[in-house]
């Protein structure tokens, strides 16, 4: 590498990440502020009902195991997606969530987007806000996230990179190109007037550069998410964000 | 361009488009309305962003000057969207301050109008002129 | 049942004007989209909110469809005893739900 490009790539690195909250408007940032008016605060509540909601053949619900949540789901949200010990595989927070209720729980398992689901998700990750995002950057799956969202994608033949990296704070028809950091999700996004998963956001952007998005459960869906929470290591966790 | 994009790719809603009010149409339900009442502008206030990053989602806010009890309801018309009439809101004895604040779509840039009716039956009027950088694809 | 926050002070002082804020989660589907397969889809919108204070009304709304999803207000209200504030809101299936919460006067 050229001297120039290797500390252009340096200084790059060291900026500090900037939250897509920065670049929302001062109204959009408003609803989010107070947690009376963010409508995400809607399905936290729903979560929070979820939370000690019996299913499953034994009765159980989150809390006969966890407990407070407000205690035992603190700065959880903060870490994550990481390895899974037993799979050896990224796995994002609303996996293991799934896994819980799955498999601990013993419960039907909760549709994707549905409002038990996103709530769930919402309350665990509420019980981090404020708290610097910080998962371990040194496994071979963030280095694989890394080339997909360094990989052009789609008949637009763009690359997450191309937006997010080299076109952040330049505009897009209306809207300001955002660093595209994922420490508000699940997000109440004024787009699709509802709260969404991480994963619908990624759909989003991937249809929107006409590419087949990576279904769900994908090992690369799960190694975006990895490498997108390296890259916005020491960003606070805002969930519920609002975005537009 | 990103926006067009993304709708396309997702198709999960497609808007109708109806065609949008017009002014003369909300001038018409003002007329109703106020009938031959004095009608004024200014001594209240309609507050929305004259930039609208989403028109889904728009904070408003409208209030008058005056003591509580002494408005008897509030209207507000949007002149852009395929339904100009966007929430009537009437005042009763158990009111604090006339003040209420909500969140609207808007379905272009367009102009919004508030009336306020004083219990003394006179009519006020406030307008905003606002750019829709997104539009809401529904109304 | 759907999900509603409804958030008045505890305590408020005799006569004086306070805010109360409501979000209500209902998707105000307008009447004016279509789905995938080009049928519109029904209009399904909460057409009416009335909120007392005991028996004496505080305010009387009419909502149309340019309110947007999961409608949000702040309003501003009166005590002279302590009470029952109610939300009383109706949906275009006639479908009508009823919140509350208690406002001490001080
Ligand atoms: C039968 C007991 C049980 C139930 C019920 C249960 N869990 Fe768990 N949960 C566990 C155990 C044990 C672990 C630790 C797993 C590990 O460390 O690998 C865990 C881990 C978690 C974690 C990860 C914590 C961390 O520090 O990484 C989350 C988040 C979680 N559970 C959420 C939930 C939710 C939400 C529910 C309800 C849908 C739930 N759990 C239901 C037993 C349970
Ligand atoms: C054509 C440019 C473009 C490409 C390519 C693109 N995005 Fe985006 N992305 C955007 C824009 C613009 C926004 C925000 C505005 C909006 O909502 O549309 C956004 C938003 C995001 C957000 C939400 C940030 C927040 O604060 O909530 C994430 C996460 C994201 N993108 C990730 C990705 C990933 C991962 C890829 C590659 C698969 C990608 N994007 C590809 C333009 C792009």
């Amino acid at each position: 590498m050229k001297p120039v490009l290797l500390l252009l790539a340096l200084l790059t690195a060291a900026a500090a990440p900037r939250s897509g909250y920065d670049d929302a408007s001062p109204e959009t940032r408003a609803m989010q502020d107070d947690d009376d008016a963010n409508p995400g605060f809607l399905w936290v509540r729903e979560g929070e009902a979820q939370w000690s909601k019996p299913a499953g053949p034994d009765g159980k619900s989150c809390a006969s195991c966890h407990h407070d949540a407000t205690i035992s789901m603190r700065g959880v949200a903060a870490r994550y997606p990481l390895i899974d010990t037993v799979s050896e595989q990224p796995m994002t927070l609303d996996q293991r969530i799934a896994q819980c209720r799955e498999e601990r729980q013993r419960a039907d398992p909760l549709p994707p987007e549905s409002e038990a689901a996103l709530g769930l998700s919402a309350y665990v990750g509420l019980q981090s806000r404020g708290m610097p995002l910080h998962v371990r950057a040194d496994s071979p799956f963030v280095a694989a996230g890394r080339r997909l969202f360094e990989t052009r994608l789609g008949q637009l033949n763009l690359s997450c990179a191309q937006c997010h990296d080299e076109r952040a704070g330049m505009k897009l028809g209306g809207a300001t190109i955002p660093q595209g950091h994922p420490n508000g999700y699940p997000e109440y996004r004024l787009e699709w007037q509802a709260m969404g998963s991480l994963y619908r956001r990624l759909r989003d952007c991937m249809t929107g550069v006409r590419a087949e998005p990576f279904a769900p459960e994908s090992l690369q869906a799960a190694e975006l998410a990895l490498y997108l929470a390296v890259r916005a290591e020491g960003l606070k966790v805002e969930t519920p964000a609002v975005r537009p | 361009m990103k926006r067009r994009l993304l709708l396309a790719g997702s198709a999960a809603l497609l808007a109708i488009r109806p065609a949008q009010a017009t002014p003369v149409q909300v001038a018409a339900l003002i007329r109703d309305l106020v009938g031959g009442a004095p009608l004024t502008q200014g001594n209240m206030k309609l507050d929305l962003p004259v930039m609208v990053e989403n028109g889904n989602t728009v904070s408003v806010t409208v209030s008058v000057d005056a003591q509580p009890g002494a408005v008897h309801s509030l209207h507000l018309f949007a002149e852009g969207n395929p339904l100009p009439e966007v929430m009537h809101f009437s005042f009763g004895p158990r009111a604090g301050l006339p003040r209420v604040q909500t969140r609207i779509r808007l379905a272009t840039s367009q102009t919004v109008i508030a009336i306020a009716q004083m219990r003394d039956g006179t009519f006020r009027q406030d307008s905003v002129d606002l750019l829709v950088t997104l539009a809401a694809c529904i109304d | 049942m759907v999900r509603v926050l409804l958030n008045a002070p505890k305590q408020v002082p005799k006569g004086q004007p306070f805010n109360v804020k409501l979000l209500i989660s209902h998707p105000m589907e307008s009447g004016q989209r279509r789905d995938a397969m080009g049928m519109a889809i029904p209009r399904h919108i909460i057409n009416q909110i009335v909120c007392k204070l005991d028996e004496e009304e505080v305010f009387r709304m009419n909502l149309f469809p340019a309110i947007a999803a999961n409608p949000f207000l702040v309003f501003s209200a009166t005590a002279e005893q302590s009470g029952t504030l109610t939300i009383t809101f109706t949906d275009d299936n006639g479908v009508e739900q009823t919140e509350t919460t208690p406002v001490e006067v001080v």
